[in-house]
């Protein structure tokens, strides 16, 4: 792997010292199929990287890590390149620093890869309506991720007020074992579904967003209730005429799935790292509906739920 | 009988039962006329069990793209489960499915052969299995659920009582894992224990489930070795399996690259125009292996790589770079569009000058010294099996004649390289010197198969320089170098569209007995011309088989 570093550096110099390490390693033709923009603060740069580089195991990116300095100190582009072996593609830490942290889109724009989609992804804090902001409106495909917002809880009921088509949070990611083993179970053929219970560590992002999707496909109310974690341990529904659908999980590892006259049945779901989220998002790059009905079907529970 | 009814019984539930009635009706509101009209000849056309169940389904919705497909309550027994195959491909891509979240709750593993095992026992060889060849990280949560599935049934195929366990196995595991008498038969043993095993299953009624389930079976090639013998086979099988309860294994049509064979041709406008006889001058299809025949003496003498090889994987790739569009993409009118090229295809009518096989001797294979196949254990040295085979074929139709495309396979050539070469004319008008195109040979698309999976064109290029000098370059197409690690096996695809009933990556019986009648006449002529001719072991196979190019003025691909 080679590391270049560009100090008081601008775009197009980032720009030509790319291309020029590309040749010098043999390798001019470039396979890379998307523009992943990773917008984070200097604490969590290294786990986002080290995710981003995973994920482009699958998808060969272009990663441009944007983090934010003091505003306070003169206008300054630092870069840190990375192109080799480790992963497909390459990787540009940029450090903005003064006015310029205001101006980052103007760092980010020629260094998008020519016409393929872009992903902006925040691990942390994210803007108030993320389409808006200068770096998310460049991407096709927004990933924001509720757990890490001080409040998660409304951070995910509120999402349905700033939602454009290609916003998506890493809170709904983290249910799709979760969601793929309930739709599996409903395969079979199973009678109406009167009601139903979340249960989740308190503060679980996910649990609401689980509780809303499954009212919204269900059509019947579907409470949240606090477990002691850790993260999701359980979803039960009852189902008309007597019986309860469950599913359990206490140990983020290994779930149990009951159902009436039929035997228990275990199951893995593992909690998954962040790069294979990341590389779930990657896979798809067109809006996601089911996501959309979901985050307004749980912003009407809260509405109600305050009335 | 049970698959033909299925696609109605669905549609009846929806309306018997109140609250999935009410559902559809919700779903159909968001839906335009026309869509519902798509989405009902969609439903009508499909014989897939679990698509149907679906749109029954209140949690799933064809926008939902994340919810995988996963296979209904089932259990998969694995006849053979000694054999190499089941060790290196089969058992690891079971557990590869289940940490991918594709296997459903209370899936079961049966494994029947001849050893003194315990369930247990069973498991061990499963874990090992596993342990060295899955292709995803090794995880406690997933191996426990699938060993919690795994049972073992000792016996020999002649053993009626091994069969009747088996059977009342089943049953238990129904009651005790929830599988609703789902099984699917999965034939890892050479096609002369076909007649034995089917008839076993048929006899012990395993082969005929229940309403509202599901009997499969899977068999891998060879499917026979002539038309003849492959419709024999086929009677012994669809005597108690209908056709559309019948899995053939063509690996090859489970890679990604073989799949993305279709998404090229046919997701893009690019290539399509030029896609015919006004453009490619020839197609080569090659699939070159290092190594020898290993311990396969048994099964490949006498068979040889045209039936090892070109009957199956090669003419399967022919018949998808060959085909017209396909109406859709379900099993039907893939295997339509197929089956008419394979019709199509036309022998070159001097079998001698279109057709070439060799053997290998003795000679040096990337370094090391290797010996020839007539000195390889296990074979007689006076055997006639070639090693290396090469053909040329024409698809008589209105967008190839005229096209040869030629087809070549061997075993000890320098190296392993699976492709498929689209080599395009020559332009009509070279406005340059003819020095300065000298060096220029033909434009190519290549689709490499294995290793290195990926798409190369290569064209001419200016060398810079002053002088107008043109030459060709190669441009690479890869999804990822490192993409494919993490990306399903074919056994893994083929596998779960098994368990699933999905079944347009599966020849059809037509298409192989197709296949037989493109082989038949060359295999029979071959057998007439007594030795084949030898070939030094690490290179490129016969002299025969270039001078089967050079006679058209063209030469191999080097790879």
């Amino acid at each position: 792997m080679t590391t270049f570093n560009l100090t008081e550096t601008t775009a197009s110099r980032i720009s030509s010292t790319l291309t020029r390490l590309r040749h010098q390693m043999g390798a001019p033709a470039v396979g890379m199929v998307l523009t992943l923009v990773v917008v984070v603060d200097e604490a969590g740069q290294y786990d986002a990287l080290r995710a981003a580089t995973d994920a482009a195991r699958e998808h060969p990116s272009r990663i441009l890590m944007v983090i934010i300095r003091d505003p306070a100190e003169p206008n300054r582009l630092d870069a840190e390149i990375r192109v080799g072996e480790s992963a497909p593609g390459e990787v540009v830490l940029l450090r903005l620093y003064g006015e310029l942290t205001e101006h980052a889109d103007s760092v980010i724009t020629p260094l998008l890869l020519t016409d393929t989609p872009v992903v902006v992804w925040w691990p942390g804090e994210c803007p108030e309506i993320p389409a808006k902001h200068p770096i998310g409106h460049l991407g096709s495909r927004r990933i924001l991720d509720a757990r890490s917002a001080g409040e998660a809880v409304a951070a995910i009921s509120s999402r349905a007020g700033s939602y454009v088509p290609g916003d998506t949070d890493l809170a709904w990611t983290r249910l799709t074992p979760w969601r793929s083993l309930l739709a599996a179970a409903f395969d079979q053929p199973m009678g109406k579904i009167t009601g139903g219970v979340v249960e989740a560590a308190a503060g679980n992002p996910s649990a609401p967003l689980l509780a809303a999707w499954l009212c919204d496909r269900l059509e019947a109310p579907i409470e949240i209730a606090d477990s002691a974690g850790p993260g999701l341990t359980g979803v039960r529904l009852s189902i008309e005429g007597g019986g309860e659908l469950t599913v359990s999980r206490t140990d983020a590892r290994l779930a149990t799935l009951s159902r009436p006259g039929n035997p228990d049945r275990r199951v893995a779901l593992a909690r998954r790292p962040t790069s294979e989220l990341l590389s779930e998002e990657l896979r798809r790059l067109d809006p996601d509906d089911i996501y959309a009905a979901a985050i307004r079907r749980l912003a009407e529970m809260k509405g109600r739920g305050r009335a | 009988m049970t698959e033909q009814q299925e696609p109605q019984a669905p549609a009846d539930d929806a309306l018997q039962a109140p609250d999935s009635s009410g559902v559809a009706q919700e779903a159909g509101d968001e839906l335009t006329n026309a869509e519902r009209a798509i989405l009902a000849a969609a439903q009508a056309a499909t014989t897939a069990t679990t698509e149907l169940t679906m749109a029954a389904n209140p949690l799933r919705d064809p926008r939902d793209r994340r919810l995988p497909r996963v296979a209904g309550p089932c259990v998969l027994v694995l006849f053979g489960v000694t054999g190499d195959l089941a060790k290196r491909k089969l058992l690891p891509a079971i557990y590869d499915l289940g940490n991918r979240g594709l296997l459903p709750p209370g899936f079961s593993l049966v494994g029947f052969a001849r050893r003194d095992w315990a369930h247990e026992d069973f498991a061990q060889v499963t874990y090992e299995a596993v342990k060295e060849h899955a292709r995803t990280p090794f995880r406690e949560e997933v191996w426990k659920q699938l060993s919690e599935g795994i049972h073992f049934c000792p016996g020999e195929f002649g053993d009626d009582g091994a069969f009747d366990v088996l059977a009342m196995m089943l049953r238990e595991i129904d009651e005790t894992r929830g599988t609703g008498g789902n099984y699917a038969f999965y034939l890892s043993v050479p096609p002369k224990f076909f007649p034995l095993v089917i008839e076993q299953l048929k006899r012990t009624n395993l082969a005929k489930g229940p309403d509202g389930s599901w009997r499969r079976v899977v068999i891998e090639k060879p499917f026979g070795h002539d038309l003849k013998s492959a419709q024999e086979l086929n009677a012994i099988t669809s005597a108690v399996f209908p056709e559309s309860s019948v899995f053939r294994i063509d690996h090859y049509l489970g890679k990604e690259t073989v799949q993305n064979i279709l998404a090229l041709r046919f997701a893009n406008t690019l290539y399509e125009p030029i896609w015919n006889r006004g453009y490619v001058d020839h197609v080569q299809i090659t699939m070159a292996e290092d190594i020898g025949i290993g311990g396969r003496a048994g099964y490949y003498d006498g068979i040889g790589a045209a039936r090892d090889v070109i009957q199956n994987h090669l003419l399967q790739l022919l018949a998808l770079v060959a085909m017209e569009d396909p109406t859709s993409f379900d099993a039907d009118a893939l295997r339509r569009e197929k089956e008419k090229v394979l019709r199509a295809v036309k022998l070159p009518a001097d079998l001698a000058t279109g057709t070439a096989r060799g053997q290998y001797v003795r000679g040096w294979q990337g370094g090391e010294p290797v010996v020839g196949y007539l000195e390889e254990q296990g074979i007689s040295s006076d055997s006639a099996t070639e090693t290396y085979a090469a053909v040329k074929l024409e698809v008589a139709n209105r967008r190839w004649a005229g096209v040869p495309f030629y087809l070549r396979t061997g075993k000890r050539l320098s190296r392993r390289m699976t492709e498929v070469a689209i080599v395009f004319q020559r332009a009509p008008h070279l406005p340059f010197s003819k020095d300065d195109t000298e060096i220029l040979g033909h434009n190519a698309l290549v689709i490499r198969v294995q290793p290195d999976e990926g798409i190369t064109v290569r064209f001419g290029s200016k060398v810079p320089g002053t002088a107008m000098e043109v030459r060709d370059v190669n441009m690479d197409f890869a999804y990822g170098e490192s993409f494919m690690e993490s990306s399903p096996e074919a056994y893994e695809r083929l596998l779960l569209d098994v368990l699933i009933g999905d079944p347009p990556l599966f020849p059809h019986q037509r298409e192989v007995e197709l296949s037989w009648n493109i082989l038949d006449p060359i295999e029979e002529f071959w057998a007439s011309q007594g030795q084949p001719e030898g070939y030094a072991s690490g290179s490129w196979g016969p002299a025969s088989a270039d001078a089967m190019l050079a006679r058209d003025g063209r030469a191999w691909r080097r790879l």
